[in-house]
């Protein structure tokens, strides 16, 4: 079954599954992971035993949900810009200095760096889990159930939708790029791939206003119809719950923690 | 001219020009009747698809009318117009943007204000009509092209339109999926104006055909006969594939058999 679990065979991100962490309603797991992330990042940089108590209830989460550990540290690829930041800080932080392997850094600044990273892998992981135990058009469904506002939901469910349609153009431009002989091995190359960038933005733009035609071929006025007689969805009373357990466990791990180290303090 | 049916739909004298000033279509006259199937057949960039996206009101005319079931489509009347035409466009990616199959069909009915019990019946007996129920879950990125070219012909047969309008329905269709778009638009109790250059196709579902060239029509007539007039279609870029004999389908085009190719 492991071959499964690489991308491009669910939909979008999400890998099927029925586990404990798939069958939380989709309303729910966003609040749960909002409200996570929500306790990750008013933790004080201070406290690193509670980032790491954070990271083993996320490992839990994972372990839980059935997700394999080299597909979690795939996806956390995205991550990588913002590690390149954080690693910057430490040089361009005021404050006093320390030496790491022989180079001087700002001390405030290594600490701030070390935070920031823990609260983005965090997040990144916590997302991660979501979207792999959520159908997107669950989590469409969620969003709207959470009273976001039609609009955008909409189009965050167009982005679903044309997503993939755009990605499988991408593709095909690929191949028809490599069939004719063109390798990705030099900067000198970046040319062509920004024109085919180009090319797929126009295309898109062109799509675009096909849609817009055909929906407007259908009666479409301005407004998106209420769809919602077709969602025969129901939710089990407390199927919520399992969700809640995360940002509760996080926030009793902060107040231990804080409570301890105001407690040895003094 | 005034005859007692009001014809399912009829053009007079439609001329039309972008506002670039590129003149596209010079008084096109086409009429279709209840129940027929016509085949509006002609080269690329001879004005077919501008003359369908007046069909519904999307495009204006410049001069002439175009009338739906005696209705004349302008900007009064154009809800009921969408509601009659139901316009299916070459690439169904285009037409199927919901995230779901069901989704998408119930997005016309919905639109036209059907809910509740009425839409979700709407969207299964469309769904049906196109031999594709059971799917109203699925993602449209999932189903095979020739399923998504069905499921758009659901998507507009959900609004229950006096007339269909296919643009080149079967184009990318391999031939089975071709052979089934073929018996479901047959199945179809409404009106089909079918704009292709599949000749065969139009043949195999069309007792009239009607050629377009340059903004104009050059010849109305039975299929058959059409096509037979090689002179005439070559001299307007349309060509019979190899092989293929018109005067062997005369007599029995668009009946429900159509013809020597499965009844051997």
């Amino acid at each position: 079954m492991s071959g499964s679990h690489g991308d491009g065979h669910g939909d979008g991100l999400h890998v099927p599954g029925h586990t404990v962490v798939h069958h939380v309603p989709a309303h729910a797991a966003l609040l749960g992971v909002v409200a996570f992330v929500l306790v990750v990042v008013a933790t004080p940089a201070t406290e690193p035993l509670a980032y790491a108590g954070y990271a083993l209830l996320l490992g839990a989460a994972v372990v839980l949900a059935g997700l394999a550990p080299a597909l979690v540290l795939k996806r956390m690829v995205v991550e990588v810009p913002f590690v390149v930041f954080a690693l910057l800080v430490p040089f361009v932080a005021a404050g006093p200095r320390v030496e790491v392997l022989g180079v001087a850094v700002s001390q405030p600044g290594l600490v701030d760096a070390g935070a920031l990273l823990a609260k983005a892998t965090l997040g990144v992981v916590a997302a991660i889990v979501l979207s792999a135990t959520q159908h997107p058009r669950a989590l469409l469904l969620g969003l709207s159930r959470l009273r976001v506002p039609d609009l955008v939901v909409t189009i965050a469910g167009f982005m679903f939708r044309y997503t993939q349609v755009v990605l499988d153009e991408m593709r095909r431009m690929r191949v028809a790029r490599e069939a004719r002989g063109f390798e990705a091995t030099s900067v000198r190359q970046a040319k062509v791939l920004a024109q085919s960038a180009g090319a797929l933005f126009i295309r898109s733009y062109e799509r675009g206003e096909r849609v817009h035609l055909a929906m407007l071929s259908r009666g479409w006025d301005g407004a998106m119809p209420a769809l919602t007689d077709l969602r025969r969805e129901t939710v089990r009373r407390g199927a919520w719950l399992p969700a809640a357990v995360l940002p509760l466990a996080a926030l009793a791990v902060l107040t231990v923690q804080l409570t301890t180290s105001r407690g040895l303090a003094p | 001219m005034t005859t007692a049916p009001p014809l399912a739909l009829s053009v007079r004298d439609l001329a039309f020009a972008y506002p670039d000033g590129r003149q596209v279509l010079y008084g096109v006259d086409l009429d279709v009747a209840r129940g027929e199937r016509v085949a509006m057949l002609g080269p690329n960039g001879a004005g077919k698809t501008t003359l369908v996206l007046h069909l519904n009101g999307i495009l204006s005319p410049g001069r002439g009318e175009v009338r739906v079931d005696g209705l004349v489509v302008g900007p009064d009347t154009r809800r009921e117009v969408r509601r009659r035409v139901g316009i299916v466009f070459q690439d169904p990616d285009d037409q199927l943007f919901m995230p779901t199959v069901a989704e998408d069909v119930a997005f016309g009915p919905a639109n036209l204000g059907v809910t509740g019990a009425d839409l979700r019946r709407c969207v299964d007996r469309a769904l049906e009509q196109v031999a594709m129920s059971g799917f109203g879950d699925r993602s449209p990125h999932h189903l095979s092209f020739g399923q998504r070219r069905r499921v758009a012909v659901a998507t507009v047969l959900a609004m229950q339109p006096q007339i269909l309008v296919l643009d080149e329905p079967s184009s990318n269709l391999d031939p089975a999926s071709r052979r089934e778009l073929a018996d479901i638009v047959r199945s179809l109790p409404v009106s089909v104006l079918m704009v292709t250059h599949d000749l065969p196709y139009a043949a195999e579902l069309c007792s009239r055909s009607v050629l377009l060239d340059a903004g104009q029509v050059v010849a109305a007539r039975p299929t058959a006969e059409l096509l037979a007039d090689t002179e005439l279609l070559g001299a307007h870029r349309l060509e019979l594939p190899y092989g293929f004999e018109p005067t062997r389908l005369s007599g029995c085009y668009g009946e429900p058999v159509a013809g020597a190719a499965r009844d051997q």
